[in-house]
């Protein structure tokens, strides 16, 4: 029932005075209905400069071959597989939220689902990026599909774990693409049903005619249900394939049973930091204040904070088994990363991603937006240079010292990568321009129960135990979206 | 049709009450948001979808266990280091990720054509605010008489207006 009140010592997920639903649909649809601000025009171009410098650099590619790229007989792979895994976690916590915490009824990430999805599509497709880009002959890609072909009947090699990550990352791609749309249709019925001439004829076409009648609702509930239950095995999966990568084979510094766990956190570990460096600042530009609280933010950097001590511990147990299994090669492999010709990259990921996110656990830090973001993009650069670490540092030194070399990136790889973020925001930026960045009608059903002016409704009417009372009133302390004097009387 | 808008859910089950009191039946109910336990009131059966979504996941696990039992056993076994050519464990990835995949696709495509939802369907929306901030109970107008009776148990139930329309929906095409 949608009048059921839940206890009043929980955080309220919505806050401000006199919100109605209409008002909900209002603030959510402001982005789309209206001409972007000069806050999103200045993104826009400079966000899609960058996605020039992708496309030209990925054309480039393209058209020359990879022998463009810094790589060399020994570091055969460097930027493109870095990036790719890179951009695949970065993907991994907008599944995270929008089917881990459905299921464990994480009420908040109502208001954070649809644009942590979104990010999740996008930076899928950044990644498609390297894997299309360093097969080198690009048009060659349906080679890994199990397709009869004129060589008689040889067929891929299912043995590979490069076949079971192209199974793994395209179901992943799919799967959230249809969850995310799944999502989407109420909302977009919503624009539909507020906007004229042939805007409404196009949000009709994509609305698939949704109206929002009891059968449709059940079954679209359900739909979320089991999404929900099998995209959560299936992110899971999707990172443990990509670790397997490396795992499978016999490179020291690779050949570890510890990367799948390691790579799932990592990943999550690098997609919060990223829904945090987006969210913190759509919040602000397209005035969401009121759904995206400072407990959302606290919430995240919880979970930052986990996920990179879950992160440093894979470090350190790394190291020790290195040292453990007393194999030479593989204890050089180890020692050679953090004091060989690399020691910057290694000493960088563990400042990144083991010391600073331990900042957060100081309350303060935890809820200063700067601080926040400030820290959400290092974790970004550190998450960078783990899976650089990991690649180039492995490859760099390989059993014949006559064949060490360094890795140097040429512009082609640099303008790849920080093309590809361009992509991203681009990306990013013409979706909140044109689809709700908020899921409404999710967030429309928690305005009875978890919004703050119902909250301040009970305390009004009483019955309430005053200690509970107290301490909800403590914890709206932290809020800079709730006035606060409207407390002092009651 | 008549129409009894609402802007809250709870008044508006309220209104699916009074309405059953008085045995007049309702045609559906249009709400911006999923409200729940109204499946109950209004004698909805619970979705079969989950039956479906096994069934498309069952058969893409199968599908692609047979694919690759196919090529790695049958057609053209490779010797690799001397393993057994059924080596199971790599089957597994595959044999999870489309289980996924046509559980996915089959459980939503499923579920856009039990609800007849389809890129370019022309939205049967009987009145606009019903994706935005109002919860409409449709009564349909033939049959059910008087209607100055229905108006009147909406208006108490606490509906904020009550449409009288004559065609069925106001679509836009």
């Amino acid at each position: 029932m949608s009048s059921h009140s839940e206890s009043i010592i929980r955080e309220p997920l919505i806050t401000g005075k006199n919100i109605t639903y209409a008002q909900i649909t209002n603030d959510v649809l402001f982005p789309v209905e209206n001409k972007p601000n000069k806050a999103w025009w200045i993104g826009f171009i400079v966000a899609s400069i960058g996605a020039m410098v992708w496309l030209f650099s990925i054309s480039w590619t393209f058209w020359y071959g990879i022998g463009e790229w810094g790589l060399n007989k020994t570091v055969g792979w460097a930027w493109d597989i870095t990036g790719f895994v890179w951009w695949v976690g970065i993907g991994h916590a907008g599944t995270l939220i929008s089917a881990v915490l459905l299921l464990f009824r994480q009420n908040w990430r109502n208001s954070i689902n649809r644009s942590a999805e979104a990010m999740t599509i996008f930076a899928v497709i950044c990644a498609a990026t390297y894997i299309f880009g360093h097969m080198g002959r690009t048009w060659l890609a349906y080679w890994t599909l199990p397709l009869p072909n004129q060589y008689g009947s040889l067929w891929v090699n299912w043995n590979s774990a490069l076949m079971m990550d192209v199974f793994a990352i395209s179901t992943y791609f799919s799967v959230s693409l249809i969850f995310w749309y799944t999502g989407l249709l109420p909302d977009i019925a919503a624009i539909r049903d507020r906007a004229k001439g042939l805007r409404r004829r196009i949000y009709s076409i994509c609305s698939f005619g949704w109206t929002g009648s009891v059968k449709t609702w059940q079954r679209f509930e359900t739909a979320s249900l089991i999404l929900a239950g099998i995209s959560t095995p299936l992110v899971l999966s999707v990172h443990t394939i990509v670790s397997f990568d490396f795992a499978t084979s016999l490179e020291p510094g690779w050949h570890t049973t510890i990367f799948p766990p390691y790579f799932v956190a990592g990943a999550i570990f690098s997609g919060f930091a990223m829904v945090q460096t987006l969210l913190l600042i759509a919040r602000k530009v397209l005035g969401l204040e009121n759904y995206i609280t400072m407990f959302h933010i606290e919430s995240m950097n919880k979970i930052i904070i986990l996920t990179g001590s879950i992160v440093g511990v894979a470090y350190i147990t790394e190291f020790f088994i290195a040292w453990y299994s007393g194999v030479e090669y593989e204890q050089y492999a180890f020692i050679n990363r953090s004091t060989g010709p690399y020691w910057w990259a290694y000493w960088s990921m563990m400042t990144c991603n083991v010391i600073t996110p331990q900042l957060f656990w100081f309350r303060k830090i935890r809820l200063s937006i700067p601080a926040s973001w400030v820290l959400s993009i290092i974790v970004n650069i550190g998450m960078w240079f783990e899976r650089f670490v990991i690649i180039v540092t492995s490859l760099h030194r390989d059993y014949l010292p006559s064949s060490w070399v360094m890795f140097y990136p040429t512009w082609v790889d640099v303008g790849i990568f920080v093309g590809s973020i361009g992509l991203f925001f681009t990306m990013f930026l013409l979706f909140i321009r044109v689809l709700p960045s908020v899921a409404i009608a999710e967030v429309k059903l928690l305005l009875k129960t978890s919004s703050e002016q119902a909250k301040l409704k009970l305390i009004k009417e009483g019955h309430l135990d005053p200690e509970q009372v107290e301490f909800y009133k403590e914890s709206l302390q932290k809020f800079d979206s709730v006035e606060l004097a409207d407390y002092d009387k009651v | 049709m008549i129409l009894g808008l609402f802007d809250d859910p709870d008044e508006m089950m309220h209104g699916i009450e009074k309405l059953q009191k008085n045995s007049v039946p309702i045609y559906d109910v249009y709400t911006p948001m999923p409200i729940h336990g109204i499946e109950d009131k209004l004698g909805i059966k619970e979705s079969r979808l989950g039956y479906a979504a096994f069934c498309f996941g069952c058969l893409g696990g199968s599908v692609i266990f047979s694919i690759v039992y196919y090529t790695l056993v049958h057609d053209w076994p490779m010797n690799v280091g001397g393993k057994p050519h059924f080596a199971m464990p790599n089957f597994v990835p595959f044999t999870f990720e489309w289980t996924i995949l046509w559980t996915a696709f089959g459980m939503v495509f499923t579920f856009f054509f039990a609800s007849h939802l389809f890129p370019g369907r022309a939205p049967r929306v009987m009145d606009l605010r019903a994706t935005d901030d109002r919860f409409v109970i449709a009564i349909d107008a033939k049959g059910n008489i008087p209607h100055d009776d229905i108006t009147k148990i909406l208006q108490d139930a606490g509906a904020v207006e009550v449409k009288h329309n004559d065609r069925k929906y106001v679509s836009y095409e």
